[in-house]
């Protein structure tokens, strides 16, 4: 009953969020609809746009939940059961997630894939475009919706199997749930490593269809990772003061502040990796990327190229360097929200200067951000109410209560 | 000058933890306790100031970075520009990777240094150790007798906090 509460509290922020959310995006399109005129309507491109930026982010952090069990059950690590249901539940939006993403897809045409306008991968059409063409082994409609629906199911089976294993778990007791846990974890992860790396190849850098960079798989992972941990925390936190999860205490914050400080270093480091090797080579292919981004379209971006790096690296580096920082809720709490936002901004300027060139804004963005925020705190919320707050029977859940740091 | 110790021998490291809890309750000072390995949570137990080591570190960091910094843009900015890449003489990407790895180096030298200083550590140093057996399998707490001390009341003590035994032992140190 008590977590039920809590869930109908959530359910009213959610359903806010997404009123709210649905608001902004409502007036926002009817504004931007009367200035759109006889081109092409913006505000239809800028909705597929966003809905593809916000569903990609989501969907991401949805399926680092189940990675972050998977990785903590393959590493025997205790202390984490803590949060493990936390994580856990954070995969009940990878079907919905999926399902939008199919569904906008199909229905954004070459609004969003530049690669999927008509004709050009035909040599005798005047849209044409030889270099896209030489990439048709990999970017063909048949090929790219069938990784898409082979990746969503694996995060999806699997999330559901370490959940199951776990809900028996609780039910009947045992080693022998863990202990078979460990092994639908090690294949799921090396599965994932393919899946997460394949997809951030497909679903945002063939936006940019001429430009490739061999880091963008480890780029985006980055940035998924460490807002699912960013997530989880803030989740744990709430929890706390809202008066469950008793047993969680400053060493476990401390230990996800920890990882949330360290990737959010390790996310700087692949971002900087990509961008000094582009920035010194300085070849026009790859050169463009960035150019775009830093004074591209009147400098549009510049701002938030700069911004960028400072919530994502600065902000976090600086303020949780001491011990008593990540012990801190109010801390955790300020620095998770801001790499949230930070990597849905992060997500934003991946997007949109391939997909929007000038013509994106923030209004319909951040109210299609705060829909599926709501949705995806909806489904997690709900999830969480399911089962025990912490797997009881778990073999560590001892060590976890008993977690110093 | 030679001093005496009450050593109190455990077993167990949950009951190490507890008797260390009720024997500063009950208002006696631990000199400092001996244990195979390191025992999580025993320096707050045992009320040890946390280090400030990391602050130090902060500022050799810091240090690093500036020297880093300063050594590229005055050598390659003022001191003796170069075209390289085509890139401003002061091309601050190409910076960061040295500024990293002196930052990173500045810091660990300047931790192991400052470490080392404080704590005494230099070759040859002889470490006292009150029980051989804290190398092995037991855990030695080891609480200072002053010239008066009522050895008695403190076996007791330790006993009912469950010490499997005490020994005395002198420790001479030059």
């Amino acid at each position: 009953m008590a977590i039920g509460l809590i869930m109908a509290y959530l359910n009213i922020g959610a359903g806010h969020h997404e009123a709210a959310g649905a608001a902004h995006g409502a007036a926002a399109e009817h504004g931007a609809g009367a200035h759109g005129g006889e081109h092409a309507p913006i505000w239809l491109r800028r909705l597929f746009a966003s809905l593809w930026q916000s569903n990609v982010f989501f969907l991401g952090i949805s399926a680092v939940g189940t990675v972050f069990v998977a990785i903590h059950t393959v590493a025997y690590a205790g202390w984490s059961i803590m949060v493990r249901r936390i994580a856990e539940a954070f995969s009940a939006w990878i079907l919905p997630g999926g399902v939008i993403m199919l569904i906008v897809f199909f229905a954004s045409g070459h609004n969003l894939f530049h690669w999927r306008t008509e004709g050009i991968m035909d040599p005798a059409s005047p849209n044409y475009d030889a270099i896209i063409a030489g990439k048709a082994g990999f970017l063909n409609l048949g090929f790219y919706v069938a990784r898409m629906v082979i990746f969503i199911a694996i995060w999806w089976f699997f999330s559901k199997r370490l959940r199951d294993l776990s809900l028996q778990e609780d039910q009947i007791g045992g080693t022998g749930f863990w202990d078979k846990s460990i092994n639908v974890s090690a294949m799921f992860l090396v599965l994932y490593a393919v899946s997460s790396s394949m997809s951030a190849w497909d679903w945002v850098m063939s936006i940019d269809t001429h430009w490739f960079s061999t880091m963008f798989g480890w780029y985006v992972f980055a940035s998924w990772w460490v807002s699912g941990i960013a997530g989880i925390l803030l989740t744990a936190i709430y929890l706390k003061q809202a008066g469950y999860l008793r047993f969680l205490n400053a060493n476990h914050l401390h230990d996800l502040g920890k990882l949330m400080f360290g990737f959010s270093i390790f996310w700087t480091y692949v971002w900087f990796s990509q961008f000094m090797l582009i920035w010194y080579a300085n070849l026009p292919e790859e050169a463009v990327y960035f150019n775009q981004r830093l004074g591209g379209f009147d400098g549009k971006y510049t701002w938030l190229f700069f911004f960028n790096l400072i919530i994502n690296f600065a902000f976090p580096f600086l303020v949780l360097m001491t011990r008593d920082a990540k012990r801190q809720m109010i801390m955790l709490k300020i620095v998770a929200t801001a790499v949230l936002i930070g990597h849905w901004l992060d997500f934003y300027m991946m997007i949109m200067p391939g997909t929007l060139q000038g013509d994106s804004g923030f209004i319909i963005e951040i109210g299609t951000g705060l829909v599926f925020l709501g949705g995806f705190l909806l489904l997690m919320t709900k999830r969480l109410s399911q089962a025990s707050l912490v797997p009881v029977n778990h073999p560590f859940v001892e060590e976890s209560v008993h977690h110093t740091t | 000058m030679t001093k005496r110790y009450a050593l109190g021998i455990f077993e167990d490291e949950d009951v190490l933890m507890h008797a260390i809890e009720n024997v500063r309750a009950a208002g006696v000072k631990i000199y400092d306790v001996f244990s195979p390995y390191p025992v999580h949570g025993i320096d707050d137990a045992l009320g040890i100031e946390r280090s400030r080591l990391p602050i130090a570190a902060f500022f050799y960091g810091m240090c690093g970075l500036s020297f880093a910094l300063w050594m590229q843009i005055y050598m390659l900015g003022f001191d003796w520009p170069m075209i390289i890449g085509g890139k401003p003489h002061i091309g601050l990407p190409a910076f960061i990777p040295v500024s990293f790895e002196l930052t990173v180096l500045f810091c660990c030298h300047g931790m192991v240094i400052t470490f080392y200083t404080i704590s005494g550590l230099y070759p040859r140093l002889k470490v006292p150790v009150m029980d051989v057996r804290s190398t092995d399998d037991k855990f030695v707490m080891a609480i200072e007798l002053k010239e008066d001390a009522d050895l008695g009341n403190l076996t007791q003590l330790l006993r009912a906090n469950g010490a499997s035994e005490v020994n005395e032992k002198e420790m001479t140190k030059e």
